[in-house]
């Protein structure tokens, strides 16, 4: 038989037990708004005007974050956009542009190629793409099982032991960075190469780029360079009307850009 | 190779990783769930709203949605790419995703099922108990059902008359509960299509509707389905050896003409339903002709025509109508409506799924699925034609197993 003062004993030695986990996130964890108290919030700048596609950028990220070289699949891509003087837009981004552009033919897929004369261009430019980080992903709204989440300075990261593997994320990404990972079979997406971050490095494609179209920066620090253009210059963020936040920043995209 | 490559065909402009990820399980998954709550909402029917004459379509509805929500999550299971981490979504279920609520209501939805089942056949199991308990010399087989009926009365023998009109009143207010949880567990897989933004066909709040409509008239059609079968096989057995106690061949007939007539009506009224939300959310898209429409009025009118007009509005929707209205209904003429109406809500949700995949994020390039018909590996299989028939055909074998403890025209010998 239980006593009365056993009991309450007992409830209060469970009750304190249960605060442990409570208090060790507390303790551990932090939110986005802590982070930003602390000054870090992760943003890309990416000048479309230095891009020039040799895909250097995208032969970087497959070999640093071990995507399978030969797979249909990258972290990040380079498209092509050709303008013709009809109004047309041809755009494309074979091999991920992995390879860099060889031909000046368009690859419209199914091994089709359409070829386009010098004289009727318009216009002709490369888009470097690649995770957002959004300030409101929906890639973790939608997951249903915590997997994916946001770091505290902005980074969308996947923990590939726990993802089960449903594909909702890569549903929800309006940009079409997700994939599942040939060999790991879990989401997979661009970090910024978060481990390289931890590591005072830069981004694979930062360094890998001869031109400087891409750079990275902490928005929160109103001395840095990338911070300075974001704030001085015209820059604009792919499909804003989807309310993602996105926090890829460009200079120079053209309103042909998908 | 990557995951969706093999049955991707992309054309013109698509992002390097794009490709049809959510292949036919999941256009299962909606299709089965959809099942589920329609036999449910079926049978409701009658024990909520006392139509009379679903009387005997109620039992078998709601024994054959109890055999459907065991096959109902399987499709996701045979998607997933980790099927044995899905314990995840229980275990720290993400409430901002709409999957996570998935437990949640499946589990709410089947304990109401089962309590349901569970006093429409307590009296069955308590007879059949002490039936057996009496039984001297039991062999082994005997010995397993007095336990398995023993186990099922839950220690409940009291079939007394006050006793059992209790029993009806519960079932009434699960049945009446169970209404709405079944079509939150429907709605809600709209929901998960219909609140993905970043997908200019999906996004529509009119999807769980959509999904709900469409659910209860493939669940009608399915029992109907299956309750013409078993009717039928009965009067083939009456024509072979009429037993005593058994009803006369033309009784039989007539019965399940009656039952039949009464439950096209309520197919009907929800056929009629869903076709015209359907055509709203249509007329809708094209009317107020946002960015999307361009690609997606390809999709509709063009690359998919024939899968939508023809085979879903067309084969599965207006046929059915028109067999359906038409005075002087036969057996016949409802299995092949009944067929056409559960073919025409399977497109339904194939033009949801694979036609939402078949334009890319960038507006300006389009994905073709081919459904792997030959598998070559376990992958082609399980996301083929062979994964997607054995889901289909797991209901009828849980059906036939499931009819053994809870028979679904009463045990005639038994009451002579």
């Amino acid at each position: 038989m239980i006593t009365r003062r056993k009991f309450l004993k007992y409830s209060l030695i469970g009750a304190a037990g249960m605060a442990v986990p409570t208090g060790l996130t507390v303790v551990h964890g932090g939110t986005p708004e802590e982070a930003k108290k602390k000054g870090l919030r992760w943003v890309f700048l990416v000048d479309t005007h230095k891009c020039v596609g040799c895909g250097l950028c995208v032969k970087a990220c497959k070999q640093e974050n071990e995507i399978p070289y030969d797979a249909n699949v990258s972290r990040t891509w380079v498209e092509r956009y050709v303008v013709t003087k009809d109004g047309k837009v041809h755009a494309d981004s074979p091999k991920a542009a992995r390879d860099g552009f060889t031909s000046p033919d368009i690859d419209e897929g199914h091994g089709h190629k359409r070829v386009i004369k010098p004289e009727d261009i318009s216009k002709a430019f490369f888009v470097p793409k690649l995770c957002n980080q959004c300030e409101n992903p929906p890639c973790v709204q939608v997951c249903p099982v915590g997997a994916t989440y946001q770091a505290k300075d902005g980074v969308v990261l996947v923990d590939r032991t726990w993802c089960i593997g449903c594909g909702y994320c890569i549903m929800a990404c309006p940009y079409g960075v997700r994939f599942f990972h040939p060999v790991y079979h879990t989401a997979e997406k661009c970090t910024f190469c978060y481990h390289r971050l931890g590591a005072g490095m830069k981004p694979a494609c930062v360094d890998a780029c001869p031109f400087g179209a891409r750079r990275i920066g902490n928005l929160l620090d109103p001395n840095d360079p990338v911070t300075r253009i974001i704030e001085d210059e015209r820059v604009s963020v792919l499909k804003e009307e989807y309310g993602t936040k996105p926090q890829v920043y460009y200079i120079g995209l053209s309103k042909e850009v998908k | 190779m990557v995951h969706g490559e093999i049955w991707t065909l992309k054309e013109l402009f698509t992002y390097p990783n794009e490709y049809i990820y959510w292949s036919v399980q999941i256009v299962m998954y909606p299709f089965m769930t959809g099942l589920v709550a329609g036999a449910f909402v079926l049978s409701s029917l009658y024990h909520v709203f006392g139509i009379k004459e679903l009387k005997e379509i109620a039992r078998f509805a709601l024994v054959f949605s109890f055999a459907l929500l065991f096959a109902a999550p399987m499709p996701i299971m045979l998607h997933l790419q980790y099927p044995f981490r899905g314990i995840n979504v229980m275990m720290t279920p993400h409430f901002t995703s709409a999957i996570a609520a998935f437990g949640i209501v499946f589990f709410t939805y089947g304990a109401i099922v089962a309590s349901e089942l569970w006093f429409l056949y307590r009296k069955h199991f308590v007879v059949k108990a002490l039936a057996l308990r009496e039984l001297q010399d039991k062999n082994m087989i005997q010995w397993l059902e007095y336990l398995l009926y023993c186990t099922l009365t839950l220690g409940v023998y009291d079939v007394s008359e006050e006793a059992l009109h209790r029993d009806e009143k519960a079932i009434k207010v699960l049945a009446g509960v169970g209404i709405p949880v079944a079509c939150f567990l429907h709605g809600y897989a709209g929901f998960i299509f219909g609140s993905v933004k970043a997908n200019a066909l999906w996004m529509t709040p009119l999807m769980p509707v959509i999904f709900i409509m469409s659910a209860i008239v493939s669940g009608i059609a399915l029992c109907m389905l299956t309750y013409i079968v078993v009717m039928e096989y009965r009067k083939f057995m009456i024509k072979r050896a009429r037993k005593p106690w058994q009803m006369s061949l033309e009784e039989v007939k007539g019965a399940e003409m009656h039952v039949v007539k009464m439950t096209s009506k309520y197919l009907v009224l929800f056929l009629v339903l869903a076709i015209t939300l359907e055509l709203l959310d249509l007329i809708f898209r094209g009317y107020t002709a946002v960015k999307s429409w361009d690609v997606l009025r390809t999709v509709i009118y063009e690359r998919d025509f024939y899968d939508i007009f023809i085979m879903q509005y067309g084969i599965g929707n207006l046929i059915p109508l028109i067999l359906f209205l038409v005075p002087g209904l036969t057996v016949k003429r409802s299995i092949l409506g009944v067929l056409l109406v559960l073919f025409g809500v399977f497109m339904m949700r194939w033009n949801v799924v694979i036609g939402g995949q078949a334009f890319s994020l960038t507006f300006a390039g389009f994905m073709h699925y081919t459904l792997p018909i030959i598998p070559h590996d376990w992958e082609t299989f399980k996301e083929g034609l062979g994964g997607a028939l054995s889901i289909f055909a797991m209901p009828f074998v849980l059906f036939y197993l499931i009819s053994y403890v809870f028979p679904v025209f009463g045990d005639a010998k038994q009451e002579h």
